[in-house]
C-alpha cells in the first residue's frame, strides 16, 4: 500500500501527472505565506490597478443583468464585442482583423496564452522567452508539452530582449518566440526598431510570434507599437490583449486573441471544449470599455505616470538603482548593493518595515538581484513605502 | 507642464512643490516659479478645502436661486450679474442657457437670512424679473468627492 507523507493510505498510484510535476512550484511560497499572515502591510506587490472599474463600464454590466443577459454567448465571443474589437485594432494599429474568423474572446490573456500554446505546440517544440518574464509564460509552454528556452535580458539594456540573443538560440525545434512588452515585471518596452529586428528574425526562421500586449495602453511618453502591425507580421503573430490593466477590469476575466484564420480556428476549438465562452457579463462590460473607455484610461495613465516618476526617482535616491521603465506599472530596481538575494531582501523588508515587494527571482533566474515594485497604489503609500525602504537600505547596505 | 501642475493642485491643493516636482519630473525651482506665475495671472484663484460641515454640527443653508433677467440696453447681463456677485452671500454666480438666465448659489446661516437676501437684495435689482429659490436638502457629492464614506474593496496582498 502506498503511504502519503501524512501516513494515510494513498488512493491512487501517482495522483499527479508528470507534466504537472515538471511545473516549478512557486519558489517564493514561504514569502507569500508570511505576507498572508501579516497585517497593515503597504504592498507594492499587487500586479493590478488600484482603481475600480470605471462606473460607466460597471453600469453597463449592471443594466445588462437587469435586462436578462445571463446566457452563453457564441464560443468566439459576442459578435458586437468582436466588431468593436476589430474597429479598435483598426483605429489603433491600422490592423484589419475579420471579426468572424480572426478574433477570439478569451477568459483573460491568461486563457489566451494557454490556448495559443496548446494550439501550436507539439511535444518538444521550443519556445523562446525573455527572462525575467511574467510567471505564466514558461508554465503555459510546459503544460502544452513544449520546452521553454529562456533568453536572459539585462538592466544595462533596459531589459529589452536582444534579437541577436534570440537568433542564437534558434534550433530545428524552435517554433515560437513569445514576448510580452510592455513587460511584467520590468516595465520594459520595445521600440519599433527593435521589434522590426525581431520580426525579421521570425520571418527568416519561419517562426510564429506570440505577443502579449496586455499593457499596450500603459506607456509613458512613447507610442506603443503593435508587433502584428509590422510588415508581413499579421499572419505570423498571435496577438494577445486584454481589458484587465487598461480599464482596471482584472476581476471580469476578459481578453482576446487576434491572428490568422487557421490559428484562431484551432484556438477556438480548444476554447469551445474547455471554456465554452467567456462570461457574458464581462463581455458586455468589455463592449462598453471599447466604446467609451478611452477617457478613463487616459486619466488612469496620467496618474500612473505621476507615481512612476516619484517611485523611480525615489528608488534611485535611496540606493536601489532603477532604470526608467516606460510601460506597465512596475519599477524593477537592483538590490545587489545590499548583498542579499531578492527573496531575502523581500522577506526582511516585509518583517522589518512592513513593505511588500516581489522578489525578482519569482520571474526567472535573471530576475535575481532585483525586486518588483508595483506603483499601482496610492501616492501616499508609495511615499511611505519609499521612506521605509530608505531606512531599510541604509541599515543593510553591504559594508 | 503648467497644465500637469494645475491638475495635481486641483485634485489636492496641499501637494507640496517637492512632490509636484517628483510627480512631473521637473526641478522644484521651476515648479515653484510656474505656480507663482499662475497665482499672479489669476489662473490659480485660490486654494480651498471641501468640508462636510454637517459632521461638526455646523449647519449651513444652501440655496440655488434661478434669476430671470431683462437685459438692458448698454448694460447687458454682465452688469446685473456684477450687482449680484458683489454680495458676499452669493458664493457662485453663473450665466446659463435655458428658462432662466443667472444661477446664484447662496450660502448663509439660516433660511430666514437667505429669504431676506432674495426678497430685499436680489429681487429689487433693476432688470431682475423674477426668482425661484431652491433650498438644498442633501449633498451627495461635492467637487468630485462623495460625502458618504468611501467603500473600499480590498485587493489580494500580492498578485504576480
Ligand atoms: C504580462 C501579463 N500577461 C497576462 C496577464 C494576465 O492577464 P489577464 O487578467 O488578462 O488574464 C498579466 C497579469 O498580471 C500580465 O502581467
Amino acid at each position: 500500500m502506498l503511504i502519503t507523507s501524512k501516513g494515510q493510505p494513498k488512493k491512487y498510484r501517482n495522483p499527479i501527472s508528470q507534466r504537472i510535476n515538471r511545473l516549478s512550484p512557486s519558489g517564493i511560497r514561504r514569502f507569500f505565506d508570511l505576507l498572508a499572515s501579516m497585517e497593515e502591510v503597504i504592498s507594492l506587490g499587487i500586479g493590478e490597478p488600484d482603481f475600480v472599474t470605471p462606473w460607466h463600464i460597471r453600469e453597463a454590466a449592471i443594466s445588462s443583468l437587469e435586462k436578462g443577459y445571463t446566457m452563453y454567448t457564441p464560443n468566439s465571443g459576442m459578435p458586437e464585442l468582436r466588431q468593436e474589437l476589430s474597429r479598435y485594432l483598426k483605429d489603433n494599429y491600422n490592423l484589419a482583423y475579420d471579426p468572424d474568423s480572426e478574433l477570439l474572446i478569451t477568459v483573460g490573456v491568461s486563457e489566451g496564452l494557454d490556448l495559443a500554446m496548446r494550439a501550436v505546440l507539439d511535444p518538444g517544440d521550443e519556445v523562446i522567452i525573455p527572462d525575467p518574464c511574467y510567471v505564466s509564460y514558461d508554465s503555459c509552454v510546459i503544460l502544452a508539452g513544449g520546452t521553454p528556452v529562456m533568453v536572459p535580458t539585462y538592466q544595462e539594456n533596459n531589459f529589452e530582449i536582444s534579437p541577436a540573443d534570440i537568433e542564437s538560440r534558434i534550433t530545428g525545434r524552435t517554433k515560437v518566440i513569445l514576448i510580452g512588452y510592455p513587460a511584467n515585471p520590468t516595465g520594459a518596452v520595445l521600440g519599433q526598431a527593435k521589434l522590426t529586428q525581431i520580426a525579421e528574425v521570425a520571418r527568416r526562421h519561419q517562426l510564429l510570434v506570440i505577443s502579449d500586449e496586455i499593457y499596450a495602453k500603459l506607456v509613458y511618453g512613447i507610442e506603443h507599437t503593435c508587433l502584428a502591425s509590422l510588415p508581413e507580421m499579421k499572419e505570423r503573430t498571435i496577438l494577445l490583449g486584454g481589458f484587465s490593466k487598461a480599464y482596471a477590469m482584472t476581476g471580469w476575466r476578459i481578453g482576446y486573441a487576434a491572428g490568422s484564420k487557421e490559428i484562431i480556428a484551432a484556438m477556438t476549438k480548444i476554447h469551445q471544449y474547455t471554456m465554452l465562452c467567456a462570461s457574458i457579463m464581462g463581455q458586455v462590460a468589455a463592449i462598453e470599455a471599447l466604446k467609451s473607455g478611452e477617457a478613463s484610461t487616459t486619466e488612469m495613465v496620467e496618474e500612473y505616470n505621476r507615481r512612476r516618476l516619484v517611485i523611480v526617482k525615489g528608488l534611485n535616491n535611496i540606493g536601489l538603482p532603477c532604470f526608467e521603465p516606460r510601460g506597465a506599472f512596475y519599477a524593477f530596481p537592483s538590490i545587489k548593493g545590499t548583498g542579499m538575494t531578492s527573496e531575502k531582501f523581500a522577506e526582511r523588508l516585509l518583517i522589518e518595515e512592513k513593505v511588500a515587494v516581489v522578489p525578482g527571482s519569482a520571474f526567472g533566474q535573471h530576475g535575481e538581484g532585483y525586486v518588483r515594485c508595483c506603483y499601482a497604489t496610492s501616492l501616499a503609500d508609495i511615499e511611505e513605502a519609499l521612506s521605509r525602504m530608505k531606512r531599510f537600505v541604509a541599515k543593510h547596505q553591504a559594508k | 507642464m503648467i497644465k500637469d501642475i494645475l491638475k495635481i493642485l486641483e485634485n489636492d491643493a496641499r501637494t507640496t512643490t517637492k512632490q509636484i516636482a517628483a510627480m512631473t519630473g521637473t526641478p522644484s525651482a521651476e515648479v515653484a516659479k510656474l505656480i507663482k506665475q499662475a497665482e499672479k495671472d489669476r489662473i490659480i484663484l485660490k486654494y480651498k478645502t471641501v468640508i462636510s460641515w454637517d459632521k461638526v454640527g455646523d449647519e449651513q443653508v444652501w440655496a440655488l436661486i434661478e434669476v430671470k433677467v431683462t437685459p438692458q440696453k448698454d448694460v447687458g447681463f454682465d452688469s446685473i450679474a456684477e450687482r449680484i456677485y458683489r454680495f458676499s452671500q452669493a458664493r457662485t454666480v453663473y450665466l446659463v442657457s435655458g428658462t432662466y438666465d443667472l444661477l446664484v448659489v447662496v450660502v448663509d446661516k439660516t433660511e430666514h437670512r437667505v429669504a431676506d437676501f432674495v426678497s430685499q437684495k436680489l429681487a429689487p435689482i433693476e432688470g431682475v424679473q423674477g426668482t425661484v429659490t431652491h433650498f438644498l436638502l442633501k449633498r451627495y457629492k461635492e467637487d468630485g468627492e462623495t460625502l458618504e464614506g468611501k467603500e473600499e474593496v480590498k485587493r489580494q496582498p500580492v498578485t504576480l
